[in-house]
C-alpha cells in the first residue's frame, strides 16, 4: 500500500478567514450533494471532493486570472476555490436557471471562464499542453488536475513529453488519495509518479502537508518558476478520499476508511482556532443550505442562456 | 433475472467451462465487482484469470488482443462505452485487421464489453452509444445484450467467430428483467433474431427492428400505437448488430422502422435500411423510417437529455406519421 498520511498536527500558520471560508464551503457544498442524493433530488452521479478540499484552496491563491484551469471528475473543489459561485455550479449540478454551462455539461463538464473540466481521464493534459503553448511566455500557465489513477492513461506521458520538450508553463497537479474508484494505487501504478516526472526531465515537487500556508510558500517559487522559465512541474499531494468514489460505492475495509477519516484537515483546523472555526463552519453551513433551498426552488434551465 | 445478474451469471458458467478465458477491465475485482456489478464474484472464484487493470483503455485491449493471439481468449471491460474511443486503434487497426492482414486467418478471439447509452443523467461522456463508429469495419462483428438473449450462448458464438467482436449492454437495460414483456405480446427466437408480435392480431401495419437497449422504450410504443391508435405493430431484436443478420418475416412487410439509440448520421439503423432496400424494394410502400437520438451531444440534466435520446413516445409519432 502507498502510505499517504499526512502528519497529524495542528496546522502552523492561522488560515486567513478567506481560506476558511473556501475550505468550509467546498467541504459544505459537497455534503449537501451527498444528502440531495440520498434523498433522490439529484440525478446521474457525483464525485465529492471531501478530504481533499484543502489542495485547491492552497493553489488558488498561486493562480493569476489569466491562468488557464483543467479539472477532472472531482471538480467541484477546484471550481469553488477559483469561483466562489456555488449557486452557479450547483444549478449546473440540478439542470437549473442559471447553470453555468446550461446544465448540458452536469457536474463533470464545465467550461466557465478560464476554468475546463472534462470526465474523461486523462484527457485534459494534451490539451492543457496545448493552451500552455499559447500561454507561454505571457507570464500566465495552464494548470490540470489529476488522479493517481489517471497515470494509467498513456495521453498522460505524451503530453508530459511535449510539454517538457517545448518548454511550456504547464502545472501538473496530482491529487493522489491512494485510489482509483476502488483499486488502491499498489495494484495499479508500477513505479511512483515522481520517478516518471523525472524521465521526462519535469521538476516533481512532493507535499505531504495540509497545512495551506506551508504548502504555498514551498510552492510560490516553483511555481513562479514555471511562468518564468517557462517549463512544466509537476506538484503530487499525499492526500485522503474520505467519502466513496461517487455516491454509495465505498468497498474499502472499514479500517481505511477510518484511516481516511483521522487524516481530515477539518478536525485540526477546528481544533487551532475554535472559536472562529465555529463561526465560520455556521456562517458556510447556513450558505450552503440557502443555496440549496435557491436554487432547488428555481426552474430547469435551458441551454444557450447559460450565464 | 436481472439483466445485470443473468450477464454475470453467464461469464461464471463461462469462465468454469473454458480455463483459457480471461477477463480484464477497471475495478471488476471483487468486492467492487466492476462500476455495474456484472462481474460481481469473478474476482474470488478465477484468481489471476480476472484482473482489476489500471485506467488504460487502449492498453487493456491490447492485451487482451495478446492473449488472444497467443491462444487464450480474453474478455475486456469498458467501463463506459464512451471510453472505447480511447481503444479504437488496437480493436480497429489490431484486433480486426490481424485476423486477415497477414495473408491467412489469424484468430482473435477477444469480447470487449462496452456499457452503453444514456437516460441516467451521467451526462455527456458518459452516455453515448458508440456503435455507429465501428460499423464496416473489416474482421470487426457487432453485438448487444438483449432482453430475449441468453447471454451464455452469445458469449459463446462471439468466441466461435474468431475474430474480435464489441459486445454492447445497455445500462438501462441492467436493472430490467430477463424475458419480461407486456402480456400483450409474445416473443419468439427465429434464427436468433428476437420476434415480439401482438398476440392473436392480424398483419402487422409495422415492423419495429431494434437493438436490446431500445426494446422497453419500442414495446411502450408498440403498446400505445395498438391501444390508442389502432395500429399493429411487431418487432424484431438481433442480438448481432453488425454484419447485419438476416431479419426474419420481412418480406410482406407493410412497413418498417429502425430505431436506433445512436445520435444520428453514419448510424446502425441506416445499415440495416441499406441491408434491407435491395432485398424489400418493389414491395415498400414508402421509405424505411429511421428513428435515432437528436444529432447533439447527451446533456446531463434529466429534462434535457430525455429530448435527445430516443423515447418511446418519439417513436411512437414516427410510425404514426410514417403511416398517416
Ligand atoms: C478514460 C476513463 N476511464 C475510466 C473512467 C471512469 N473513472 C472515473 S474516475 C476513475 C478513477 C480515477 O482515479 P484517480 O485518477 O485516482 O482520481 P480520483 O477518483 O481518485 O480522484 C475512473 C476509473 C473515466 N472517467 N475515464
Ligand atoms: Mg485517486
Amino acid at each position: 500500500m502507498i502510505v499517504t498520511a499526512a502528519p497529524a498536527r495542528s496546522p502552523r500558520h492561522l488560515v486567513t478567514d478567506g481560506d476558511l471560508r473556501s475550505l468550509l464551503l467546498i467541504r459544505h457544498f459537497e455534503r449537501a450533494l451527498l444528502r440531495l442524493f440520498e434523498q433522490g433530488v439529484l440525478s446521474g452521479t457525483t464525485h465529492t471532493c471531501l478530504g481533499q478540499e484543502y489542495i485547491p484552496v492552497a493553489l488558488s491563491a498561486l493562480l493569476r486570472d489569466d491562468d488557464f484551469v483543467f479539472s477532472n471528475h472531482r471538480g467541484h473543489g477546484h471550481f469553488l476555490a477559483r469561483h466562489p459561485d456555488p449557486h452557479g455550479l450547483l444549478a449546473e449540478i440540478m439542470g437549473r436557471e442559471g447553470a453555468l454551462c446550461g446544465g448540458v455539461g452536469g457536474s463533470q463538464h464545465i467550461y466557465h471562464r478560464r476554468f475546463l473540466s472534462t470526465g474523461v481521464q486523462g484527457e485534459s493534459l494534451p490539451v492543457a499542453t496545448g493552451v500552455a503553448l499559447k500561454l507561454a511566455g505571457t507570464g500566465a500557465l495552464a494548470c490540470a488536475y489529476i488522479g493517481d489513477g489517471t497515470w494509467g492513461e498513456g495521453a498522460v506521458y505524451e503530453a508530459l513529453n511535449m510539454a517538457s520538450l517545448w518548454r511550456v508553463p504547464l502545472l501538473v497537479v496530482v491529487e493522489h488519495n491512494g485510489i482509483a474508484q476502488s483499486t488502491p494505487t499498489s495494484a495499479q501504478m508500477a513505479g511512483t509518479i515522481a520517478a516518471r516526472a523525472a524521465a521526462f526531465g519535469i521538476r516533481h515537487h512532493h507535499v505531504a502537508s495540509d497545512d495551506v500556508d506551508e504548502i504555498r510558500r514551498a510552492l510560490a517559487p516553483l511555481v513562479d518558476a514555471v511562468r518564468t522559465e517557462p517549463s512544466p512541474l509537476v506538484v503530487e499531494f499525499a492526500t485522503h478520499r474520505l467519502g466513496p468514489h461517487s455516491k454509495g460505492d465505498d468497498t474499502r475495509p472499514p479500517e481505511e476508511i477510518r484511516r481516511a477519516r483521522e487524516s481530515d484537515w477539518y478536525d485540526r483546523y477546528a481544533e487551532a482556532d475554535p472559536e472562529r472555526f465555529a463561526r465560520i463552519d455556521a456562517e458556510q453551513r447556513e450558505l450552503v443550505e440557502r443555496v440549496v433551498a435557491e436554487v432547488s426552488a428555481r426552474p430547469h434551465a435551458r441551454p444557450g442562456g447559460a450565464a | 433475472m436481472r439483466v445485470s445478474e443473468h450477464l454475470n451469471r453467464a461469464l461464471h458458467d463461462l469462465m468454469e467451462s473454458d480455463p483459457s478465458i480471461h477477463l480484464l477491465g477497471e475495478d471488476v475485482s471483487d468486492p467492487y465487482g466492476g462500476a455495474f456489478k456484472v462481474t460481481r464474484g469473478l474476482s474470488s472464484r478465477f484468481g489471476s484469470r480476472v484482473r482489476s487493470t489500471p485506467l488504460s483503455e487502449g492498453a487493456i485491449a491490447g492485451v487482451g488482443a495478446g492473449l488472444a493471439l497467443a491462444g487464450d481468449k480474453a474478455i475486456v471491460e469498458i467501463m463506459f462505452a464512451d471510453f472505447v474511443a480511447l481503444a479504437f486503434d488496437q480493436i480497429t487497426n489490431f484486433a480486426a485487421k490481424s485476423t486477415s492482414m497477414y495473408g491467412r486467418p489469424v484468430p482473435v478471439p477477444l469480447v470487449v464489453r462496452c456499457p452503453t447509452g444514456g437516460n441516467r443523467g451521467y451526462g455527456p461522456t458518459h452516455s453515448q452509444n458508440p456503435q455507429k463508429h465501428f460499423i464496416g469495419v473489416p474482421g470487426l462483428s457487432l453485438f448487444e445484450m438483449t432482453p430475449f438473449h441468453d447471454a451464455g450462448e452469445l458469449f459463446t458464438r462471439m468466441f466461435g467467430l474468431g475474430g474480435p467482436c464489441l459486445f454492447f449492454e445497455d445500462k438501462v437495460l441492467y436493472t430490467r428483467q430477463m424475458h419480461q414483456v407486456d402480456d400483450l405480446f409474445t416473443v419468439e427466437l427465429v434464427d436468433d433474431v428476437a420476434r415480439v408480435r401482438v398476440d392473436g392480431a392480424g398483419w402487422p401495419d409495422c415492423t419495429l427492428v431494434t437493438h436490446g437497449g431500445l426494446v422497453h422504450r419500442t414495446l411502450d410504443a408498440m403498446r400505445a400505437l395498438l391501444l390508442e391508435d389502432d395500429l399493429v405493430c411487431e418487432l424484431l431484436v438481433p442480438a448481432q448488430l453488425y454484419p447485419v443478420p438476416h431479419l426474419p418475416g420481412l418480406d410482406d412487410a407493410s412497413h418498417v422502422c429502425v430505431v436506433d439509440d445512436a445520435t444520428e448520421g453514419g448510424t446502425w439503423a441506416a445499415e440495416v435500411a441499406t441491408v434491407l432496400y435491395p432485398r424489400l424494394w418493389g414491395r415498400l410502400r414508402r421509405p424505411i423510417t429511421l428513428v435515432n437520438s437528436a444529432d447533439g451531444v447527451i446533456p446531463a440534466a434529466p429534462h434535457l437529455e430525455r429530448e435527445v435520446l430516443v423515447q418511446a413516445d418519439g417513436i411512437r409519432a414516427a410510425v404514426r406519421e410514417a403511416l398517416s
